[in-house]
Formats: structure tokens, sequence, C-alpha cells
């Protein structure tokens, strides 16, 4: 409908191409045998319920959420690991910068290993690392945040699978149908390759889409290195010359 | 050769794995003082305008197992019908309802539960009220693409015979997989099975 940020919305998004996506049942992925729903889901075009969707203020922010090195730190230290700076843009699938949403992410610390109960891997935790960081993009979409690179971690699936580096990230559309979850991975870790959750995506482009370069660009010398990692959500049909009905 | 069409393609999604807490809810998962509370924990507050309800269930595997690392998101209309978001362009929803909420299953036992208002119908594309409902979403390790269902009160059964996509699914006998049943005053019980013979209808949205 327009580009401009804060304008309503209201035509459907373009329909989610599930064979882009991974497939619900990715038997190598072995949790997903059991959680993988057998039958087809029923498609229906967007209604109100799907194509509004909540929005976050920049009040929610504290000063230290997109900077994982120091947010759960102690006064005067920081976490240990490679520092890097994480970067993008969110973008919809027609290229338009989506404003003002809310991204979120989690991770391991430097060792490969996560602030959580049910965690075990022998790696020691980072007492200067939470691993939880979020930002709202800006009005060009862009977003970016600090942290330490995590380190890949062996996994209950096979008897020898390792989950490669990999951020976490939830992201907010202006609909509710635009939500998604996905991780990020490095360039060049061979680990993606061998990883069954990172292949349970068929179409190579579609993980190449997740896998971040390295940015020389907006590298701070002596400081930290930077990858790029671009957004892409569902992007809408066009109103031009679409039937309005009633209530649309 | 053709004109390019320059259309980009959503990104793949990924499970939300066995830690998605820490990112979305970490005060719920310990990790306190980064954020002075997880967001999505209340829908409603002692102001907002409608009828009291909570609503608890549980998310069953495939053996009938409570998935008990499940996250569920919910977006609902206010009781007047109106969603509080930017995309709503039909009147201004309540500002005391957000909304949207975000519910952890409980580690130990797979229950989440929610208190908000019951919503009111809000219209399809062709102007049919839908019946009242609660879009959920489900994320959890082994889900590899976030769930969409749609969660409507059993006891609303003129509203549901109404709705426009109750009535269009081909297996009727679903339907009763998104109907949250009363449990007492005030609460509804919605279950949702990912597989089996009750497998709860999922949306492609």
């Amino acid at each position: 409908m327009s580009d401009k940020p804060g304008k309503p919305q209201l035509s459907s998004f373009l329909p989610r191409d599930r064979n882009w996506h991974p497939k619900a049942l990715t038997p190598n992925y072995k949790t997903s045998v059991l959680r993988s729903p057998g039958r087809a889901p029923i498609a229906f075009d967007n209604t109100l319920s799907e194509i509004t969707g909540p929005a976050f203020g920049h009040a929610i922010l504290g000063p230290l959420d997109n900077d994982l090195i120091h947010n759960f730190a102690q006064a005067g230290q920081s976490a240990i690991g490679p520092r890097i700076i994480v970067h993008g843009r969110v973008l919809d699938e027609r290229g338009r910068p989506v404003p003002g949403i809310l991204i979120e992410f989690w991770q391991a610390n430097a060792g490969g290993r996560y602030r959580h109960k049910k965690e075990g891997y022998l790696a020691p935790l980072d007492p200067n690392f939470g691993g939880c960081g979020r930002a709202i993009s800006a009005v060009d979409g862009s977003y970016s945040f600090r942290t330490i690179q995590p380190g890949p971690y062996p996994w209950p699936n096979g008897v020898n699978d390792w989950r490669p580096a990999h951020i976490h990230f939830s992201v907010f559309g202006s609909g509710f149908a635009q939500r998604l979850i996905t991780q990020m991975y490095f360039e060049g870790d061979p680990l993606i390759a061998l990883c069954p959750i990172a292949q349970s995506i068929t179409d190579p482009r579609a993980l190449a889409g997740l896998i971040a370069p390295l940015d020389m660009s907006m590298t701070i010398p002596m400081d930290a290195r930077a990858y790029k990692f671009d957004i892409i959500l569902r992007g809408q049909r066009s109103t031009l010359f679409e039937n309005r009905l009633e209530g649309n | 050769m053709v004109q390019e069409l320059f259309l980009g393609k959503e990104t793949a999604s990924q499970t939300a794995g066995p830690y998605v807490h820490i990112g979305l809810t970490p005060n719920f998962s310990g990790i306190s003082g980064v954020y002075p509370a997880d967001l999505g924990t209340g829908l409603i507050n002692a102001q907002t305008k409608g009828e009291r309800i909570t609503v608890s269930g549980t998310v069953f595997d495939g053996a009938d197992t409570p998935l008990k690392d499940a996250l569920i998101e919910v977006w609902h209309a206010d009781a007047a019908g109106l969603y509080p978001s930017p995309s709503e362009i039909r009147g201004t929803a309540d500002p005391n309802f957000a909304g949207w909420g975000r519910f952890p299953s409980d580690p130990a036992t797979g229950l989440f539960s929610f208190e908000t208002i019951k919503p009111r119908p809000v219209p399809f594309k062709d102007g049919r009220l839908m019946a009242p409902h609660i879009s959920f979403w489900i994320v959890a390790r082994g889900i590899n693409l976030g769930l969409n269902t749609r969660l409507y009160f059993a006891d609303e059964a003129e509203a549901n015979a109404a709705d426009p996509i109750l009535s269009r699914l081909e297996h009727q006998s679903r339907v009763e997989t998104l109907l949250a049943k009363p449990d007492g005053v005030g609460r509804y019980r919605f279950d949702i099975r990912l597989q089996g013979p009750l497998e709860t209808v999922f949306f492609d949205i």
C-alpha cells in the first residue's frame, strides 16, 4: 500500500513458499518426527487477524539491549570471545525496508554453551555472558548489535552431531502472518553442510540466505569484525486494481 | 529470456530450538537483569474492557507427550473487535489491551495458561463476521516452521457455524480440534495436538 513507515497495511501477504522453508517432517532432525503435523495445513487468504500485528516502541529498549558483550556483564567486564558486529536490514520480498519492527536474538557463548537449565554441555558458562539481545529496525530497515561469535557445540541427535556456530533470530513484521524465527550461520563454517537442522532446508539458495558473509566494510579496526545478515519478510500483494470487497 | 521480476524470497525458517526461552522469555529462563520484564506476559490490566477469561492448554506430540519446551504466541481482537495494531484502520482499539501475548509451556508439566478478555467478532474479507477467535503461533524444538492455528470458543456455536473459515473446512469433524472447551466459570481449555487422529487443524496463512 505504501512504503512509508507507520502507514496502515491492508493487503494480504504473499503466500509462504512451503518448498522454500524446511518441511515439517525432516527425519534426520529426529525431534521433528513426533512434532510435525501430518496433515496439510489449510490455506485461506489473510484476514484482518493475519494482516494486523503487534508493534513495539523504542521505549522498551534499554541502552545495552543490542550489546551482548555487556548486557549481562559485571561493571567494567565483558563477555569472552571473538568480538563481532552483526548488522543488516529487514526488507520485504519486494525489497522495501521494514522499519520499526522488533528483532530478538539469542545464542550460545564462545565455548558453545547456552545459559539454560536444560543445557548440559561441558563447556563452561561465561559469567559475563547472558546470550540474549534485541533491537528495533530503523526507518531504512537497518539494525545492528554487538556480540561475541558463538561456538559450535555437540547435540544429542546422532552420536556425533554438531551445530554450526549460529545466532537465533526472532522477527516480527507489521502483520502476525509475517512472524518468523530463524538462525544465522557464519560464512565458511564446514559444519553447515553436516547439520541436520541447517540441512532441513533443501533449496541451497534458501540456505545461502541464512549464511552471513564477513563484511570487512563494517569491521571496527582493532576491535570487532562484522557480519552482514539481511532478513526478508513476506511482501504484500499489490493493492492496484484489487477487488474492494466490503470489510477489506 | 524475459525481464526480471526482482522479487525476493522470505528468509527461510529454522526451528526455535530448545533454548528459545533465552531469547524470548529470558527472565522466565532465569536470565535476569538484561530486560526489566519479559515481553507479552500480560494482555490485559484492571481497566481493560471485556469479559475476563483464562485459557489453559497443553501441546502434545505424536506420542501424546506434552511439549515442555514450547512457546505460544497469541494475537486477538479486543472487546469491540478491533486490533491494537498500526495496521488497524477501522478504529482505535482499547488502549488497555495489548492484543498480543507470549507464553512458555511449563517446563515441568507442559501446561500454558494466560488471562485475557473474550474477543468480539472481526469481519472476514467479504464483510461476513468471523466468530470470536484467538490466533496462535506455536514454536518449539522439532518444529521447523512456526505453526499457525486459531482458538474458537465451543460456547459460540451459532457464530462458529457461520464462520467463513470453519464452515469451509472439508472435514467438519476436525472443527472440534479448534474449539476451546468451557472448563469452569470464565475458564477455557485448549489443547493442541501436533499429530494423530485428533491432530489440530493448522493453517497456511
